[in-house]
């Protein structure tokens, strides 16, 4: 017993806070970072972990039943998923020549990334 | 056989392992919905997320996976409608509206009746979900006017 709560549901609500805090941070930088390079990377990155950990923490709160068998699998699905699909985007954008984000060149990609969405429409 | 079909390893192997065993994986949970965790819902975004994946690593020229927006949207109405086809053969079975126990089919027990009545409106809700993410997919992914999306 920590703080009146059994052991395991403790360590569930400690992992799925954590999955919380990296959830979050990488919607927050999904909307401040400047351009898709680094944007990929905080979806990619950070959401990962969060997801992981929230799914961890759910098998963790389980305990060994099949249903924490099943998150286990889904677990690994995005584990392997999400890392792919951050892959496949910013290869495909670094072939189609989009530029990469510096102080110095902030207006030029500025102006890409304007410059594809007036294509797009 | 071909050599680098995919470009690059990690695309080959996320095709030929994860998009397979994800599909397979989806049916597992949806089978086992009835008396467990999952279930239609769940099932229809494991499916989903296996054809996206598999759409994005093959682009889009390719034919496999190649569902058009138009199918995809045709497939959700047809899941919605097995979903309320299952209700209504309850109807002509004298029950009321998803009372399974009126399905008219012979079983022993009224168990399987209730089995298969969960069944049928998990595979509806299946369906609908998967198609309405990969429409939801065409939708974010759309360069032109004429992709065969319904204006």
């Amino acid at each position: 017993m920590i703080f009146g709560i059994p052991v395991r549901e403790f360590i569930a609500f400690v992992l799925m806070g954590l999955g919380l805090i990296f959830l979050v941070g990488s919607a927050i930088g999904m909307l401040r970072l400047p351009d898709f390079y680094s944007r990929v990377h905080a979806s990619g990155n950070s959401e990962t972990l969060g997801t992981a950990l929230v799914f961890l923490g759910l098998a963790v709160y389980n305990g060994f039943t099949d249903a924490s068998f099943k998150i286990i699998v889904i677990f690994l699905f995005v584990f392997l998923g999400n890392p792919i699909g951050s892959h496949i985007l910013s290869k495909a954008a670094y072939k189609t020549g989009h530029p990469v984000w510096t102080r110095k060149h902030a207006d030029e990609v500025e102006e890409f990334e304007k410059q594809a969405g007036e294509e797009e429409n | 056989m071909m050599k680098d079909p995919f470009g690059g390893i990690i695309l080959n192997i996320a095709f030929r392992m994860l998009v397979p065993f994800s599909v397979v994986y989806a049916v597992y949970v949806l089978l086992l919905g009835e008396s467990s965790p999952g279930g239609g819902f769940q099932a229809g975004v494991v499916m989903g997320f296996g054809i996206v994946l598999a759409r994005l690593i093959l682009g889009e020229d390719s034919i496999l996976f190649n569902i058009k927006a138009k199918n995809s949207l045709a497939l959700a109405g047809f899941g919605t409608f097995i979903y309320a086809l299952a209700g209504w053969l309850t109807l002509f079975g004298g029950g009321k509206f998803l009372d399974y126990s009126f399905l008219p089919f012979t079983a022993e027990h009224a168990n399987e009746l209730h089995a298969l009545g969960i069944l049928m409106i998990e595979t509806g809700v299946t369906i609908c979900v998967m198609m309405t993410i990969l429409n939801i997919m065409d939708a974010l992914v759309k360069r032109s006017e004429d992709d065969g999306s319904i204006e």
